[in-house]
């Protein structure tokens, strides 16, 4: 199906991105740009504790507040509107919007102010009186596994709503059989994605039409669906715009929560309500933290650093609540050997409620803390039998010769060509020279490691991981969809079916059309009705949608020709085999002056229907529902899947520096290699992997969500909450190369998680080299210099 | 209270509480959206508009206090419909930027780095954005769009001038 790269016009050349202008002038239309007449706000009142019995709400001084319309409660919620979805088959942890009779954490929301202003709907929200009763509460992953632990939903009778185990091949035999065995724990830490712009929603409704409409900063699957099922209305009663620009989203603007009570108040009081996150709302109760999950990873290996098996236990804490988070323990699944030829593969995935914020998906959806841990235990192997990482990676990788290949969980990996891509990165002696580079640093005093990682990046997306999780998920699709029209004067405009969070998905279907019609990308214009008049899409996650967006855009432009082909074919009356397409006109192979012009096929389709082929619709739409390639099959018996259909590949070497009194980390060179398959823009997909590594950076040493032992989060703002600055990203040398894939139409692959899936497990083996001469290790992120600055002391006093 | 605001070379007569931000007085009262609400304490830098040229968060200041100052805001340096001014093309040519959120504070912090530095280093860029976060990018290609941007408003990529 992939054409060769040399045959493009507009895909994998360096073209501007559409969306740039209108953010550049300041004119994207984000959530609060929204601004609908008659508009109310809502402020929250939280649980300040870890967890409590709400005994009592006491809403009079507030409701007597100047500019207050309305305090809604978590009873009257709970009786108008159904549960939000779980992912996982646990009836008895329902999650509300507002807590309904206990709050689970910190922060959780468990009543709504609505006034005229939002500062109104803030200061009535600190006159809501909670009568609070404080129960137990446990913040521990491994203490809510003891029977004595304090349970977070009573009624589901353990903090357990996951513990699955699978058996990948014979892993008893090959750890029997391999001389040596490894085991490692690794902690990935509590973080994020934290956009600059914090979740919103706008939600009114119209009666006369019956209609909610919904203007959100949303990335999440079946949204509409959601609404309509927590609402008790029809989705066809669901609007939501999807030309609202998110401002960063990177898996977790998901506020479900915040859009069902927002749609619930605008239905109770008849006009628009508007719920804008501000900073503490958003890092506390707006549901958005990321994995938070410790590894025990076994590796049984022999004395060539050949690792013949792996066990890997994964414990998740999900904080309080779950939607579809647990799935984030199944998806790595399908990647769980990495790019190594592991034979066998034990994996148990445990999730476990606490009483923390709620998580939700994270750029990766859990595989990034599955390659560190991976990656960290490839580094212990090679130091065991006294091999350089590298080439301890080297043997152990798949051959470009051996693919497609099979991985022991089922997934059949696509393309690739690991070892060409770290000999592009280790061009010349790169290697060497780094090392001598490091040798030279540890000469002078200093700390200094070299850090590799390698790993893949899942792309195309497919809710699999449902089903291989809860066996009464039977969802064998995640589709994309596009539709393309030709109006009455020849202009093209293609649709998109969801909203965008900065991956550009205007340019790649403009880019894609005009590739496949042979036209200026830039005359298609590219729209985005709203979900009334959608097709469907499963939405911009699981890096799927050069895949599966530009796969639909490519096949309704496919139609479209064939159309047009057989409207010429019939008009010239030759054979459609003899008509060939170029650039929007048909000519007679046999006689190239022959020909219809795209004015002429226009006008044949849109007003000359006597014209038209026998039995042809008039008219020019086409539209394509694209199945993701290699789905539709639910896991075997014995948990085994074809995860994603295409795998890109990422490796990272770093050199980096630490301070040995401040134990500041700095890295000092960062060279990528990537292979996402044909890049379609390719200023975009670099803009992917940099901005991946930035957010990896921060991942492995600086951002958490940490709590005190009250329960109580003590990150709650960006001055203890860190993101990376202009100062921490050092500049990154990005080596591409491109394995196309042959499951898609242009041989691309995913490339939005690129970068954060190997980064913080690259930082993580550097800063681990760099202590090794210290006697040192450690394998909990983040490496906070705080942390390795006590442990350097400590190891310098003995 | 009544305030008197000077924006983009105009001035508004705004009627506002005292606790009102500037930032939300830009947006609310005068629907300048182009400035946005981060993180409201003043870390993040997405509400960055230019006080007398000079690059201030309009999170941390209260609208009254901004009065008789000479305010720019993002609508203020784009030229025209439809128009880009040098920096704003150049963010498009690097495609210095994804979401676009924190997109017009970068432009304006640029405006201010290159009106007092026509010939930035690295280095100087790096500190000129060092208080705007950008969770998209990781910066690389913001660096070159402010580094082109430069170099183009040098003058420096006219074409060569090839008489002997």
């Amino acid at each position: 199906m992939s054409e060769a790269p040399h045959h493009f016009r507009y895909v994998a050349t360096d073209r501007r991105v559409r969306e740039d202008r209108r953010f550049v002038a300041g004119k994207g239309r984000f959530v609060a740009d929204v601004d609908l007449p008659g508009t109310r706000h809502v402020a929250l009142v939280t649980c300040p504790h870890a967890a409590a019995r709400i005994k009592s709400i006491d809403k009079s001084r507030a409701l007597k507040m100047p500019g207050v319309h309305y305090v809604l409660d978590g009873t009257e919620l709970a009786e108008a509107t159904q549960p939000l979805l779980a992912g996982l088959d646990t009836p008895n942890v329902p999650r509300r919007p507002l807590a309904f009779e206990v709050a689970r954490y910190s922060g959780e929301w468990v009543a709504a102010v609505v006034a005229d202003t939002r500062a109104q709907a803030e200061d009535a929200a600190e006159e809501v009186d909670v009568d609070y009763e404080p129960l137990p509460f446990v913040l521990d992953a491994e203490r809510a596994m003891e029977k004595d632990s304090p349970l977070v939903h009573e009624a589901h009778g353990s903090n357990v709503l996951l513990d699955k185990t699978f058996v990948w091949g014979e892993v008893d035999k090959d750890f029997a059989k391999s001389p040596h065995k490894l085991s490692l724990r690794a902690k990935w830490g509590r973080s994020s994605t934290v956009p600059i712009e914090t979740f919103g929603v706008v939600a009114g409704w119209d009666p006369w039409h019956e209609i909610l409409d919904v203007h959100a900063s949303i990335q999440l699957p079946r949204y509409n669906d959601q609404i309509g099922a927590a609402l008790k209305i029809p989705v066809s009663s669901v609007r939501v715009h999807h030309d609202v620009d998110v401002g960063g989203s990177y898996g977790v603007k998901r506020g479900i929560k915040h859009t069902v009570l927002c749609g619930y108040l605008a239905r109770r009081l008849g006009f628009p309500v508007r719920l804008i996150e501000d900073r503490l709302e958003n890092m506390r109760g707006g549901d958005a933290h990321g994995p938070e999950r410790l590894f025990d990873v076994e590796l049984a290996y022999d004395d060539n650093g050949i690792v013949h098996s792996m066990k890997m236990r994964a414990l998740e804490n999900l904080g309080a609540y779950a939607g579809r988070s647990p799935f984030q323990l199944g998806k790595p699944a399908g990647s769980i050997v990495g790019p190594y030829k592991i034979n066998s593969v034990q994996y148990r995935a445990i999730a476990v409620v606490t009483n923390k914020t709620t998580q939700d998906a994270v750029r990766g959806f859990g595989a990034g803390p599955t390659n560190m841990a991976l990656e960290r235990a490839m580094d212990e192997v090679a130091h065991a039998v006294g091999l350089d990482p590298l080439e301890v990676r080297r043997r152990n990788m798949i051959r470009h010769e051996e693919f497609p290949y099979t991985i022991p969980s089922g997934t059949e990996y696509d393309s690739g060509d690991y070892h060409t891509v770290i000999d592009k990165v280790l061009a010349g002696d790169t290697f060497e020279t780094l090392k001598r580079q490091r040798d030279a640093l540890r000469a002078e005093g200093k700390l200094a490691g070299i850090g590799i990682a390698a790993c893949l990046e899942p792309s195309g997306g497919n809710a699999i991981f449902e089903a291989l999780l809860n066996p009464k998920i039977t969802t064998s699709t995640f589709m994309d969809s596009c539709r393309i029209t030709v109006d009455g004067l020849g202009s093209i405009t293609a649709t998109m079916h969801t909203t965008s969070s900065g991956q550009g998905h205007e340019t790649l279907v403009g880019t894609v059309v005009g590739e496949a019609l042979q036209m200026d990308p830039d005359r298609i214009r590219v729209t985005r009705p709203d979900s009334l008049n959608s097709l469907p899409s499963g939405t911009p996650v699981a890096s799927r949608m050069a895949i599966m967006l530009g796969g639909a855009a490519y096949r309704a432009a496919q139609k479209l020709k064939d159309k047009l082909i057989a409207i010429a074919a019939h008009d010239l009356g030759i054979p459609p085999t003899r008509a060939v397409y170029e650039a929007g006109n048909v000519y007679d192979r046999d006689d190239p002056s022959t020909k219809r012009t795209w004015s002429e096929l226009v006008e044949i389709a849109h007003r000359n229907y006597h014209r038209m082929p026998p039995g042809f619709e008039p008219g020019l739409a086409v539209s394509d529902i694209y199945q993701v390639p290699t789905g539709g099959k639910l896991p075997t018996p014995d948990g085994r899947v074809q995860m994603y259909p295409c795998f890109s590949f990422e490796f990272h070497l770093i050199l980096l520096t630490i301070d040995p009194v401040l134990g500041t980390p700095k890295i000092v060179r960062y060279r990528l290699g990537h292979d996402c398959g044909t890049q379609i823009n390719p200023k975009i997909v670099r803009g992917m992997a940099m901005g991946g590594i930035a957010h990896g950076i921060g991942a492995a040493l600086y951002e958490e969500f940490a709590y005190n032992d009250e329960g109580q989060l003590i990150a709650q703002s960006f001055m203890d909450y860190l993101l990376p600055s202009s100062h921490e990203v050092p500049p990154v040398e990005v080596i591409d190369h491109e394995t196309p894939s042959p499951h898609t139409v242009l041989g691309q692959k995913g490339s939005g998680e690129s970068g954060y899936l190997g980064a913080p497990a690259a930082i993580a083996n550097a800063v681990n080299d760099a202590l090794r001469p210290l006697g040192l290790n450690i394998n909990t992120l983040p490496l906070k210099a705080s942390h390795l600055a006590d442990m350097i002391a400590e190891a310098q006093k003995s | 209270m009544r305030i008197k605001l000077s924006v983009n070379g105009e001035t508004h007569e705004l009627d506002v509480e005292p606790r009102t931000t500037l930032l939300d007085a830009l947006r609310d009262h005068l629907r300048l959206t182009g400035a946005h609400a981060g993180c409201e304490h003043g870390v993040c830098g997405a509400c960055t508009v230019l006080f007398d040229g000079v690059a201030v968060r309009s999170c941390l200041m209260f609208a009254p206090q901004a009065e008789g100052t000479a305010i720019t805001t993002i609508e203020g340096v784009t030229p025209g419909p439809g128009e880009l001014s040098p920096v704003q093309d150049a963010f498009c040519e690097t495609h210095g930027m994804q979401c676009g959120y924190c997109t017009p504070a970068m432009i304006l912090a640029a405006h201010s780095l290159l009106a007092g530095n026509p010939n930035p280093t690295r280095e100087d860029i790096v500190e000129a954005i060092s208080g705007n976060i950008c969770r998209c990018t990781g910066y690389a290609q913001i660096i070159e769009a402010i580094a082109l941007a430069a170099e183009r408003m040098r003058g420096d990529n006219r074409p060569l001038d090839r008489t002997p």
